[in-house]
C-alpha cells in the first residue's frame, strides 16, 4: 500500500493544497526519512534486547490449583532406606554388560511390583538419524519408520511401573523418568532409581492420588532421549502390524529377563494410564564438586524453542528453594559471565538506577551488576537453546506430544560416599519430587494457566512474551519501510527516465510502457523465486546424500558444497539466466532498487513467519539478517563514492556475508568458544545432521539464511564469469 | 379431632380387613439383607451389601406399603419403568486381580460415576419425554446431577448390544460425576431399617470411602406394568453396595522379595471400624456370607496335597489354612459344571442371634501364606487413545486373551470354534468418528473387517444433538490371543458457551461395553440350603459375562476464555478502521474540497497569514513558504519541538518538585 501512497502523493505534488490524511502523511514521512527511521529502530531494538534481562519479572504461581508445599511431605527415612538398598543392590551387581543389561530391568521390575504396582518391560530398537526433508512438515513425530534388521541382543528394554490411583478415574497420569545406563551402572544413575524407587513406592500406600503414576526406567544404552522416545511413540502411536510381534516373538527368549516367581510380568503388551498430564525427568549427578548446598539444575527446552508450561518450572523451584534449601539454577552461557561489554552495560544500568532512585525513590529499575550478567547470561543460554531447536534432555520427547515435561539434575554438595550424606540426600531429593507430584495431582485441568512463550532469566524470573516482542518488532520494522522506500525511490527515478524518454522519443510507446512498468517488480520477484528454489534444492540435497552411506562429515560436507554450486549451475541453464529479460531502458539502478526491495521485502515476510514457529530463531535471524538488508548496497555504485566509504561498506557487507553464512558462523562461534585448534570442517555437518535428528525448524532457517547469503556469493561470482551489462545487477542482491 | 381419629380408626379397619385377603394368595411385602465377603489375591477384601425389597403387585396389593420404599413405588408408577439400573461408582474394577468371571464382578463393576439405564413401558413416541422427567426425578432423589442426562447429546437407545431388548431402553452415563457420602445417604434412606440397625448399620462412612472400589447401585424390576402384568413378582428393589478395602495398612516385608507373604487377616471390626448388632428387625433374613474362591480353593486343596492334609472346609471349620472366628451356620458349596475340580464355598452366618451387647464380628485368620488369581474373563478388554494432538486421533479397543500361551480354554479351541464378542460404544457428537475406518487387527496381522464383524449397527452422532452409538457383534477364533479394533476420528469444535466449567480438563468418554454372551457368569449352589436366599439366587440367576472400558480423556482444542473480549475489542477496532475508510473513500468529492480550500486560501484572515509569515521567517525560507512546506517536514517543525520540550520540562520539574 505504501508505494501507492508514495506515488499518488508525488503525483500530487503539483497540487500542494490538498493535505493527505494524517496516517498517509505518517507513511509518507516514514518512507522518506527511511534511513534515520530503520537506524533507529534496528538501535533501539538491539538496545532492548540487552535491556530485556532489567524487565525480567518474577515467577508467579498462577494456577490455584497446585498449591505447592502445602501439605507435609510423607517421605519417611524408612522409605529411604529401602531405596538405598535398591542402590547397593544395583551397585553390588558385579556382571558384565550383557548380564547387568537383563538383571537391572529384572531388579527394577521386582521392585516394583513388590511394591505393587502394574509392571511390564518395554523393548525397542534405537532408531537411526535419518534425515527426512519434509519431516518437519508431516506433523506427527516419528512417522516414517523404516523397519531394519535387528540382532536380538540390540534391542534395549525399558521397565515400566504404573500405580492405579485408588480412587481415581484413571483418565489421566504423571510420568516419572529415570534414564539409566544400563551396560554401565553409576551411582548418579543408581541413586536417580533409587530415588524413583523411594517415592513409588511411596505413592503406592497414599490415598491421596488421583491421577495414575507411571515410572519409566528409562534404559539408555542407545541415549535417553532414545529410549523416552520409543516408549512415547508405543504409548501413543502403537503399531499393531504383524512384523513388530513377530521380531517380538522370535527375541522373546533371549531378550527378556526371566521371571521366577509369580508375578506375572508381562512383556508384550503395554499398559497404558490415560492422557499424560506431566513429565519429570530427574538425574542425579554426582559431580565431585563442593559447594554448601545441594543443587538442582532444571533443564526446560524442548524441540523449536517450545517450553513447558512456566508453573512446572515455578512449583519445582518453589518447593526446591522454599521446602528442601536446594540451590536451583538454570543453564547460563559461562563465557559471557566474565564479558566486559555486559560488566559496563551492567554498570551504566546500575548507576542509572541509582540516580533514578535518588531522584525519585520510588522509581526502582536498576539492578545490580551481578545480577544484570547473571541474568543475561542466562537469558542468552535461554535464547540460544530455543533458537537451536534442539531439546536439552529426555523431557523433549514429552513436548511432541504435547505433555509439559521437565529435567530435574540433582546434584549433592559433597561426593556421596557415606550412608548417611546419601540418606539424607534421597530424603530430600525425594520430598522434592514428592512435593511436584503432589501439586500436579491437585491439577483439575491440564497445565493451562502460565506462560508458554517466556524466556527464563533466572530460576525466578522470566520474560514474558510481551516483553521481548518488542524487541524483535523493533528489529523488524526496518526492513518493510526500506522496502518501501526503494520501491518508491525506483519509480521516481523511473519516472524521470520517461520523462526524458518522451522527450527524446516517438510518444506512442509510452502507455505500454507504462503499464509494463507497474509490473517490473515481477521480473524482480522472479529473480528472488528463483534463487530461493535454489536454495531448497540445497537444503534437500542431504537427503540425496544419505542414499551414499560411509561418508565422514569431511567428504559429505565437501560432497554437499559441491552439489550445491553444481545444481546452481544446473538452475543456471535450465532456466536461462533470471536476468535475461532486463529491457534496454531501464537504468540498473532503478533494477536494484527492486531487487533489494523485493528481497528485503521476502526477508521480512519470512522473519515474521518465523517468529510464529520458533520466537528465539527469528530473534537471532533478525540480528543477522537486518543489518545485512539494510548494509547491502551495490559495489559498482559504491565505486563512484569515496574510497573510504567505499572500503567500509565492503568491509562491512563482507564480513556480514561471512558471519551470515551457517558454515562459517559455526565455525567461528566454534573457534571463539574453544579455541582454534579444534575446528575441523566436518563439525558442522555433525551440527547440522543433530538438528535433522531432531526435526529442528531451525534447519529450515538455517537453509533459508543459507540460500540467500550463497545467492548473494553466486552473484559475485556470476558478475565475474559474464561481464554482460545485464547481468551485472545481480552482484547487488545484498 | 375426633373426625379426624374417626378416619385414621376407618383407614386401620380398611387396612386391616382388606390385607388379609391379598396376603394369602401373592405373599407379603418383602425385605431381606445379605453381605458377602470374599478376599481378593491382592491383600483386599471384597464386601457386596444386598438389600432386596419386594412389593407384590398393586392390583392385588394395592397402593400402600409397610416397607418398599414410597419414593421409588410413585418412580415406577409414574414413569411406567419396567426396568431400571442406577449406579454410582468411585474407583475403578480391577479386572485382572479382583477377577473378571463371576456374578458379582458382571453385575457390580460399573464404570466411574453414574451409569443410567431404564426400560420405559410407555409408547415409543413417550420415551424420550419420560426419560426426561425420570433423569429429574432421579436427580433430585439421590442429589446428583443426573439431570444432565435429560440432554440428547448426552444418552443414547441402543438397540441390542447392550441389553437385549425392546427398543424403550435409553441408557446414559455420567463418567465425571463424583459420588459421595450426599449419594448414599439417599440411597439408605430407601432401606426401612436406614443404617440404623441390621447389615447397613456398619456402614462406616470415612472407612468404606477409603476404599479402593465404591460402587452403590440400585435396580428396579417390575411387572406392574405392560403385558406382563398380573405375574406375581410385582416390584422387585435391589439395592447393592460393592466395597473393596484393604484391611490394613501394614506393608508386606519387602525382605520376602521371592518368598510368599501372609495374606493379612481382618475381621469386619478392623475393615469397618464396626460390628453388627444383631438384624434389622423388619428383614425376613439377614445373613452373612465369606466366599472362597474357586480358585482359592483349588490353590489350598494343591498345597493341602503337597502337605499331606485331606480334602479342606468338607465338614471342618478351621482347617490348617485359615481360621474364622465364628462358626458358620452353614457351608454352602457350589455345584460345579464346568469349572475344572474345584468349587467355591460360601460359608453363611446368620446374624439373628446376636445382640448389641454381643455383636457379631466374624474375622478370617490366615494361617499359611497362599497365593492365587481369581478367575478371569475369556478376555481383558481395555481401551485406549492413539495420536497427539488436537487436530484428530483413533479409539482402539484392545481385547487381550487372559490365558497366556494357547488363547483361552485350549480344550475347547479346535478349528472352527468361534468366540462372540459385543461392543456397545457411544460417543459424544464433538468426537466426530469416521465408522469406515474400523481396523481388526487380530494377532497383529491385519484382517478385513467383515472377516470379524457379524453385525453391526452404527448410528452417526449429528452435531449438538445426539451422540454417536456403534453396536458390533464380532466372532473371533477360539485360539486368538489379541484383537485390537481401531477407529479413527476427528475432534470437533464446541461453540463457546457448549464448553463445561473446567474446559482444559479434556473432555470423557464413557465407557465402552463390551459382553461375552458365550458365557454365563453364573454360580449354582447345591440345593440343600432350606432359606431361599436373594443374594444367592441372583447368582443363579442368567448373568451374562460383561466388562467395561476405561474411560478416556480426550483433550480438544479450548480457548482461551479471556479471548472473546480481545477478539471483540479487536474485531470492532478493524471493523470500525474499514468502514471509516470506506465511507470516507465513498463520500468524499475531491472537486469541491479543491473549491473550498481555495476559496478558504481567499479569505485568509491577518493572523493566519503573519503565523506562516513567522514560521517562513524561522526557517530561512521567506519566499516560497506556501510551495515548500511539505508535508514531511512539518511534524519537524522546531517551534514544535520547542513547545513539546518545554511542557515536557515543566512537567518534570513539577512532579519533581511535589514528590
Amino acid at each position: 500500500m505504501k508505494p501507492r501512497m508514495m506515488a499518488g502523493s508525488s503525483g500530487d505534488t503539483k497540487n500542494p493544497k490538498i493535505k493527505p490524511r494524517p496516517i498517509v502523511r505518517i507513511g509518507i514521512f516514514l518512507i522518506s526519512h527511511s534511513i534515520v527511521v530503520s537506524l533507529l529502530c534496528f538501535a533501539a531494538g538491539i538496545v532492548a534486547l540487552i535491556l530485556l534481562p532489567l524487565f525480567a519479572k518474577n515467577t508467579y504461581i498462577s494456577e490455584n490449583a497446585l498449591m505447592p508445599g502445602s501439605a507435609n511431605s510423607m517421605l519417611s527415612s524408612q522409605d529411604v532406606k529401602e531405596a538405598n538398598k535398591l542402590v547397593k543392590d544395583i551397585i553390588g551387581l558385579k556382571l558384565s554388560s550383557e548380564e547387568a543389561r537383563i538383571e537391572i530391568p529384572r531388579l527394577i521390575a521386582q521392585h516394583m511390583a513388590d511394591a505393587g504396582s502394574e509392571v511390564y518391560y518395554h523393548k525397542f530398537h534405537p532408531q537411526m538419524s535419518q534425515f527426512y526433508p519434509l519431516h518437519f512438515f508431516s506433523g506427527s513425530p516419528n512417522s516414517g519408520n523404516i523397519k531394519e534388521n535387528h540382532s536380538c541382543v540390540s534391542h534395549a528394554i525399558n521397565t515400566v511401573g504404573i500405580i492405579r490411583a485408588p480412587r481415581g478415574d484413571g483418565k489421566e497420569a504423571i510420568v516419572l523418568v529415570t534414564p539409566y545406563n544400563s551396560e554401565k551402572v553409576e551411582l548418579g544413575e543408581a541413586l536417580s532409581l533409587a530415588l524413583a524407587y523411594s517415592i513409588f513406592s511411596l505413592l503406592t500406600r497414599v490415598t491421596w492420588l488421583a491421577k495414575d503414576v507411571i515410572w519409566l526406567a528409562a534404559d539408555a544404552r542407545y541415549g535417553e532421549y532414545a529410549s523416552v522416545t520409543a516408549w512415547l511413540r508405543d504409548y501413543h502411536i502403537p503399531q499393531f502390524s504383524a512384523l513388530e510381534k513377530l521380531d517380538a516373538d522370535i527375541c522373546f527368549e533371549s531378550g527378556y529377563p526371566h521371571e521366577q516367581n509369580e508375578n506375572q510380568i508381562r512383556t508384550d503388551v503395554i499398559s497404558r494410564a490415560g492422557t499424560m498430564a506431566a513429565g519429570l525427568v530427574f538425574k542425579v549427578v554426582d559431580k565431585h564438586k563442593e559447594t554448601d548446598k545441594d543443587t538442582l539444575s532444571i533443564y526446560a527446552e524442548a524441540s523449536n524453542g517450545q517450553m513447558p508450561n512456566l508453573d512446572l518450572i515455578n512449583i519445582v523451584n518453589y518447593l526446591a528453594v522454599h521446602r528442601q534449601g536446594l540451590r536451583v539454577k538454570v543453564e547460563k552461557l559461562y563465557f559471557l559471565l566474565d564479558s566486559v561489554f555486559l560488566k559496563i552495560v551492567g554498570d551504566v544500568l546500575e548507576t542509572i538506577g541509582k540516580v533514578a532512585r535518588s531522584l525519585n525513590a520510588r522509581w526502582e529499575f536498576g539492578i545490580p551488576v551481578a545480577d544484570y550478567i547473571d541474568g543475561a547470561a542466562t537469558l542468552a543460554s535461554s535464547m540460544y537453546h530455543q533458537a537451536l531447536g534442539v531439546p536439552t534432555g529426555s523431557h523433549g520427547a514429552f513436548r511432541d506430544y504435547q505433555v509439559d515435561a521437565i529435567t530435574l539434575e540433582i546434584s549433592p554438595k559433597v561426593s556421596l560416599n557415606n550412608e548417611v550424606r546419601i540418606l539424607e540426600f534421597l530424603l530430600r531429593g525425594g520430598r522434592l519430587i514428592e512435593g511436584t507430584i503432589r501439586s500436579v495431582n491437585n491439577l483439575l485441568e491440564k497445565f493451562h494457566q502460565s506462560f508458554f512463550l517466556y524466556f527464563l532469566t533466572s530460576p525466578s524470573k522470566f520474560v514474558s512474551v510481551g516483553v521481548y516482542m518488542i524487541a524483535f518488532g523493533l528489529l523488524v520494522v526496518p526492513l518493510p519501510i526500506i522496502a518501501a522506500s526503494l520501491y518508491c525511490d525506483a519509480n521516481v527515478l523511473d519516472s524521470h527516465c520517461i520523462k526524458e524518454q518522451q522527450k527524446s522519443g516517438p510518444a506512442s510507446t509510452n502507455e505500454a510502457g507504462i503499464a509494463f512498468q507497474s509490473w517490473r517488480w515481477l521480473h524482480a520477484a522472479k529473480v528472488v523465486l528463483v534463487i530461493h528454489l535454489w536454495g531448497a534444492i540445497v537444503s534437500l540435497l542431504p537427503y540425496l546424500m544419505y542414499q551414499f552411506p560411509e561418508m565422514t562429515p569431511t567428504t559429505s560436507m565437501l560432497s554437499w558444497g559441491l552439489l550445491s554450486i553444481a545444481s546452481l549451475l544446473f538452475l543456471h541453464q535450465i532456466l536461462g539466466s533470471p536476468y535475461s529479460c532486463v529491457t534496454v531502458n531501464q537504468s540498473p539502478n532503478r533494477e536494484w532498487a527492486v531487487l533489494k526491495s523485493m528481497m528485503i521485502a521476502a526477508a521480512g515476510i519470512g522473519l515474521g513467519l518465523m517468529s510464529i514457529i520458533n520466537f528465539a530463531t527469528a530473534q537471532i535471524g533478525a540480528l543477522l539478517i537486518v543489518p545485512m538488508c539494510l548494509m547491502v548496497h551495490p559495489l559498482k555504485h559504491v565505486y563512484r563514492a569515496g574510497r573510504l566509504r567505499t572500503l567500509a561498506v565492503t568491509a562491512c557487507n563482507i564480513s556480514l556475508g561471512f558471519i551470515g553464512f551457517p558454515p562459517a558462523a559455526f565455525l567461528f562461534l566454534k573457534a571463539y568458544s574453544e579455541g582454534l585448534g579444534s575446528v575441523s570442517a566436518g563439525d558442522f555437518w555433525n551440527w547440522v545432521e543433530s538438528l535433522w535428528a531432531w526435526n529442528s525448524a531451525t534447519y529450515l532457517y538455517l537453509g533459508h539464511e543459507g540460500y540467500r547469503l550463497k545467492h548473494c556469493r553466486h552473484g559475485h561470482c556470476q558478475g565475474g564469469q559474464n561481464q554482460r551489462a545485464g547481468e551485472q545487477n545481480d552482484r547487488y542482491r545484498r | 379431632m375426633a373426625f379426624q381419629w374417626s378416619v385414621l380408626y376407618f383407614l386401620v379397619l380398611l387396612q386391616v380387613s382388606f390385607t388379609p385377603i391379598f396376603a394369602g394368595s401373592s405373599g407379603e411385602e418383602e425385605f431381606s439383607e445379605e453381605l458377602l465377603l470374599r478376599p481378593l489375591p491382592d491383600r483386599k477384601v471384597l464386601a457386596h451389601f444386598h438389600f432386596e425389597s419386594r412389593a407384590p403387585p398393586t392390583e392385588i396389593y394395592g397402593h400402600h406399603h409397610r416397607l418398599f420404599p414410597k419414593a421409588i413405588y410413585q418412580l415406577v408408577q409414574k414413569f411406567q419403568i419396567r426396568e431400571m439400573e442406577l449406579s454410582f461408582t468411585q474407583g475403578r474394577w480391577n479386572y485382572e486381580r479382583w477377577g473378571g468371571f463371576n456374578p458379582i464382578t458382571s453385575a457390580n463393576a460399573k464404570p466411574p460415576g453414574v451409569e443410567l439405564w431404564a426400560i420405559l413401558d410407555v409408547p415409543p413416541d413417550q420415551v424420550d419425554a419420560s426419560w426426561k422427567n425420570l433423569t429429574h426425578t432421579l436427580s433430585g432423589l439421590f442429589c446428583a446431577s443426573i439431570n444432565f442426562l435429560e440432554s440428547s447429546t448426552a444418552y443414547s437407545s441402543p438397540d441390542w448390544a447392550f441389553q437385549p431388548s425392546s427398543r424403550s431402553l435409553r441408557y446414559g452415563a455420567l463418567p465425571r460425576e463424583a459420588v459421595c457420602t450426599e449419594n448414599l445417604t439417599p440411597w439408605l434412606k430407601l432401606l426401612p431399617c436406614r443404617d440404623k440397625a441390621g447389615l447397613a448399620a456398619i456402614l462406616d462412612r470415612p472407612s468404606i470411602y477409603r476404599g479402593f472400589y465404591h460402587s452403590q447401585r440400585l435396580r428396579l424390576t417390575s411387572t406392574e406394568v405392560g403385558s406382563e402384568k398380573g405375574m406375581e413378582s410385582g416390584i422387585v428393589l435391589e439395592q447393592t453396595l460393592t466395597i473393596v478395602l484393604e484391611p490394613d495398612a501394614q506393608r508386606p516385608n519387602t525382605n520376602h522379595l521371592g518368598g510368599r507373604v501372609l495374606q493379612p487377616s481382618w475381621s469386619l471390626r478392623s475393615i469397618f471400624g464396626r460390628e453388627i448388632s444383631g438384624r434389622c428387625v423388619l428383614a425376613k433374613y439377614s445373613t452373612v456370607f465369606i466366599e472362597v474362591e474357586r480358585n482359592l480353593v483349588s490353590e489350598l486343596k494343591k498345597l493341602g496335597r503337597r502337605r499331606g492334609v485331606a480334602e479342606i472346609a468338607s465338614d471342618s471349620w478351621t482347617d490348617p489354612f485359615f481360621d474364622l472366628s465364628v462358626t458358620p451356620d452353614k457351608t454352602i458349596k457350589e455345584m460345579n459344571v464346568t469349572h475344572g475340580d474345584s468349587s467355591s464355598i460360601l460359608y453363611e452366618f446368620s446374624t439373628e442371634k446376636y445382640l448389641d451387647y454381643e455383636p457379631f464380628d466374624v474375622g478370617l485368620t490366615w494361617k499359611l501364606p497362599v497365593v492365587w488369581s481369581s478367575p478371569q474373563a475369556p478376555f481383558r478388554a481395555s481401551r485406549f487413545l492413539i495420536g497427539s494432538g488436537n487436530q484428530r486421533g483413533s479409539i482402539a479397543i484392545s481385547l487381550k486373551s487372559t490365558e497366556p500361551g494357547e488363547g483361552f480354554m485350549s480344550d475347547l479351541a479346535r478349528e472352527g470354534c468361534t468366540v462372540r464378542v459385543d461392543v456397545f460404544q457411544v460417543v459424544p457428537w464433538y468426537v466426530k468418528v469416521y465408522f469406515h475406518t474400523l481396523q481388526v487387527f487380530v494377532d497383529g496381522r491385519h484382517r478385513r473387517v467383515t472377516d470379524a464383524l457379524e453385525k453391526i449397527h452404527v448410528s452417526p452422532s449429528e452435531d449438538k444433538v445426539s451422540p454417536g452409538l456403534m453396536e458390533m457383534v464380532l466372532r473371533f477364533p477360539c485360539s486368538m490371543k489379541s484383537a485390537t479394533l481401531t477407529i479413527e476420528f476427528d475432534k470437533g469444535f464446541l461453540h463457546i458457551d457448549e464448553y463445561p466449567p473446567d474446559a482444559n480438563q479434556g473432555f470423557d468418554i464413557p465407557s465402552a461395553v463390551v459382553r461375552f454372551p458365550d458365557f454365563q457368569a453364573s454360580t449354582y449352589y447345591l440345593k440343600d440350603n432350606s432359606r431361599k436366599s436373594a443374594l444367592l439366587s441372583k447368582f443363579q440367576e442368567k448373568n451374562l459375562l460383561l466388562s467395561y472400558t476405561e474411560i478416556l480423556l480426550v483433550p480438544l482444542a479450548t480457548p482461551d476464555f479471556s479471548m472473546p473480549y480481545n477478539v471483540i475489542t479487536i474485531t470492532c477496532t478493524v471493523f470500525a478502521l474499514y468502514f471509516g475508510s470506506l465511507l470516507n473513500v465513498l463520500r468524499r468529492r475531491v472537486g469541491e474540497e479543491e473549491r473550498f480550500l481555495k476559496e478558504a486560501s481567499m479569505r485568509k484572515g491577518m493572523l493566519p497569514q503573519l503565523l506562516s509569515k513567522l514560521s517562513a521567517k524561522l526557517r530561512g525560507k521567506y519566499k516560497d513558504s506556501p510551495q515548500s512546506s511539505s508535508s514531511s517536514s512539518s511534524l519537524l517543525n522546531p517551534k514544535l519541538m520547542f513547545k513539546v520540550a518545554l511542557v515536557a520540562g515543566i512537567a518534570v520539574g513539577w512532579h519533581y518538585y511535589f514528590e
